[in-house]
């Protein structure tokens, strides 16, 4: 085996072993990209961990998938990219595709049923405890807040949701714009970024 | 319906800023309202089996959504399409964050974006809430049952700090003595 793919291999591995972690959030991510990536295989200095989470959380889609895209690509180029998203994306991938089938097998179940009532519940405890993480770090000030409500106000009316998007970093700029001919500057930074909501 | 689905699902990965709670109300609007796919309770039930598992929740709901249509290959098809746009980003972003990172129109852009994801999530909650039949104007046991059921995970999980899997769990058990 040749040194690049041992190496695209050993990306593989510790992206594979790193993808049960991702579950419900990336706290427990975090250190794990330090304990394996920084300290075993010294891949990225301790200081660049800041700068890879600040990368995965600006491009669009999940914080994992991305810092393993980052990390894969920093130490060997577009393959090895490839070979870290393909670690940390498979066991997810095929857990789902078992619980799809699981769930199509016995959801008429009456056990099972009777579980999925109470479990529904717990989800959308879920989604709303994602809301309120993000809202602790985005709500920095009175128009953020009275952004976050209009755009909930807004997807009710059934607009669709590209729409609330687009709007929502149009009346960024704008209003940061705005303050700023007034000679008011905006505070923009949010306090601590929430990374695991992203995952 | 392939086309359809890695289309769908290109643009949800385009699109997802804040990541995967805050595309649930995107895949609702495209899958029931657009392509017609399935009722929403189903969709309800797709969001819960993505939940419930590890891995970033938008491609979760992507693997189940591609399964279901089309088997294997609208899996792996979804979960590409999902990933493709950020991966792309992500080798473009090695060199273009840097310069663009303290761009003051970037970053007001995002406070923006940070805003309204809040609200995008937020309604992803109440939406998934009434499609999980947790919000009716008569009120049987059952659904004063799920509503403190989601009051009790809402407190493990801000105050406990209970793992999502642990509450899952315990649901699911606190579920089959009730309703089973």
């Amino acid at each position: 085996m040749t040194d690049k793919r041992k190496l695209h291999l050993s990306l593989f591995l510790v992206f594979l072993k790193m993808s049960p972690l991702t579950f419900g959030g990336g706290y427990a991510l975090i250190p794990a990209i330090e304990r394996e990536v920084v300290e075993k295989k010294s891949w990225l200095r301790r200081e660049e961990v800041a700068d890879l989470f600040a990368v995965s959380g600006t491009v669009p889609g999940a914080v994992a998938a991305n810092s393993a895209a980052f990390i894969g690509y920093r130490i060997a180029g577009v393959s090895g990219a490839i070979a870290a998203l393909l670690g940390i994306c498979l066991p997810t991938f095929v857990l789902m595709i078992v619980l799809s089938v699981f769930y199509v097998q016995f959801k008429d179940n009456p056990k099972i049923e009777a579980a999925f009532t109470a479990i529904r519940a717990t989800v959308a405890a879920l989604i709303a405890f994602a809301a309120i993480k993000v809202a602790r770090s985005s709500i920095v000030d009175f128009a953020s807040g009275a952004l976050a409500t209009g755009a909930a106000l807004l997807l009710f009316t059934g607009i669709h949701p590209l729409w609330v998007i687009a709007l929502g970093a149009a009346a960024g700029m704008l209003w940061v714009h705005f303050r700023a001919l007034r000679g008011k500057e905006t505070k923009i930074k949010d306090k601590e970024p929430v990374y695991d909501y992203m995952i | 319906m392939l086309i359809h689905l890695f289309a769908m699902f290109f643009l949800v990965g385009l699109v997802s800023f804040g990541g995967g709670y805050a595309m649930i109300p995107l895949i609702q609007e495209e899958i029931l309202n657009r392509y017609r796919w399935m009722e929403a309770g189903q969709f309800a039930d797709i969001v819960a089996v993505a939940g419930m598992s590890p891995g970033p929740i938008a491609t979760n709901i992507a693997v189940a959504v591609g399964y279901r249509q089309a088997g294997w290959l609208g899996a792996a098809l979804a979960a590409l399409a999902v990933v493709l746009p950020s991966f792309a980003l992500i080798l473009a972003a090695g060199k273009l964050f840097f310069r663009y990172r303290d761009n003051p129109r970037v970053a007001a852009a995002f406070y923006g974006l940070r805003a309204v994801v809040v609200g995008l999530v937020a309604y992803a909650a109440v939406s998934f809430a009434r499609h999980a039949g947790m919000v009716t104007a008569a009120p049987d046991w059952r659904t004063w049952c799920q509503l403190a059921i989601f009051v009790g995970s809402l407190f493990a999980l801000i105050y406990l700090h209970k793992h999502p899997f642990v509450v899952i769990l315990l649901s699911g058990l606190v579920g089959i003595a009730l309703y089973g």
